[in-house]
């Protein structure tokens, strides 16, 4: 019974931030329930027995993709304040495909009898993570850190000021 | 007791559903940005809900979302470059106004 009630307890955490995120006429206070939805999923992660994806979740989107929006509110804030509308003229069609791709896809989930697995989850995951990453998967993780790098040169190049 | 798959299944379809009206309905491009971050955290919870439950011995699902991470941190860190510099050029971050190619 627990995990159920942590589950829905972290679930409605999720969902409710990801609502005030999207609805929320403050932009600034939509980044820091952006956090909190965050937070929600990474304890979503934890129920599902993946503890290091919820440590990257924290240091990954936590602590480097929110606060990198923080960052750009603010240095974009002048513009955007509180009183001016913050949605565009076809919201309510934005509402009716949401609200459809919500029933199509929550219908699938719900109804497809998935073939769920007996096994538990090995009790070294991390180091079972870090193995393959450096032995099955090392091209793809190679090429994610070329990615990364190529990523922070195009940013700076983009975002540095032309004389 | 613990919890059935479909219920994960259903809370990432929420938060996707959630994000794509984001996404669609946000005028600032930063707001935009936001509804994309929450659909890839749904993308990542079903990989881990898939990952559990159906294939739990081998670890791929877990890799693959530790590659979205990835993906989506240098999606963002370009993203909002170019807000910035969109910001800095034409003092806008309303994404209707940078109609640049339509003038």
């Amino acid at each position: 019974m627990v995990p159920v009630i942590i589950f829905v307890l972290s679930s409605l955490i999720t969902l409710g931030a990801a609502v005030a995120v999207v609805t929320n006429r403050n932009i600034l206070h939509s980044a820091f329930y952006l956090i909190l939805a965050f937070v929600g999923v990474a304890s979503i992660y934890v129920m599902l027995e993946a503890p290091f994806i919820a440590v990257v979740q924290v240091l990954v989107y936590i602590g480097a993709i929110a606060i990198l929006i923080v960052f750009a509110i603010m240095l974009t804030r002048r513009l955007m304040s509180k009183d001016l509308v913050q949605v565009n003229a076809q919201w309510g069609w934005a509402l009716f495909g949401a609200v459809g791709s919500f029933v199509v896809l929550g219908w699938i989930a719900y109804s497809v009898q998935w073939p769920v697995s007996v096994q538990t989850v090995p009790a070294d995951s991390i180091t079972l993570i870090g193995e393959e990453l450096l032995s099955t998967y090392v091209i793809p993780f190679e090429i994610a850190s070329v990615l990364l790098l190529a990523a922070l040169v195009g940013a700076i190049i983009i975002g540095r000021e032309r004389e | 007791m613990s919890v059935p798959i479909n219920w994960y299944l259903v809370v990432a379809a929420a938060l996707f559903s959630i994000g794509l009206y984001g996404v669609l309905s946000r005028r600032n491009a930063i707001g935009i940005l936001m509804g994309i971050e929450l659909m890839l955290n749904a993308v990542n919870i079903n990989l881990i809900t898939f990952w559990r439950y159906l294939d739990p011995v081998r670890i791929t699902g877990q890799i693959f979302a530790i590659f979205v991470f990835t993906v989506a941190a240098a999606e963002v860190a370009v993203g909002l470059a170019l807000v910035i510099s969109i910001y800095r050029n034409r003092d806008t971050v309303v994404v209707e106004d940078i109609d640049l190619l339509k003038e």
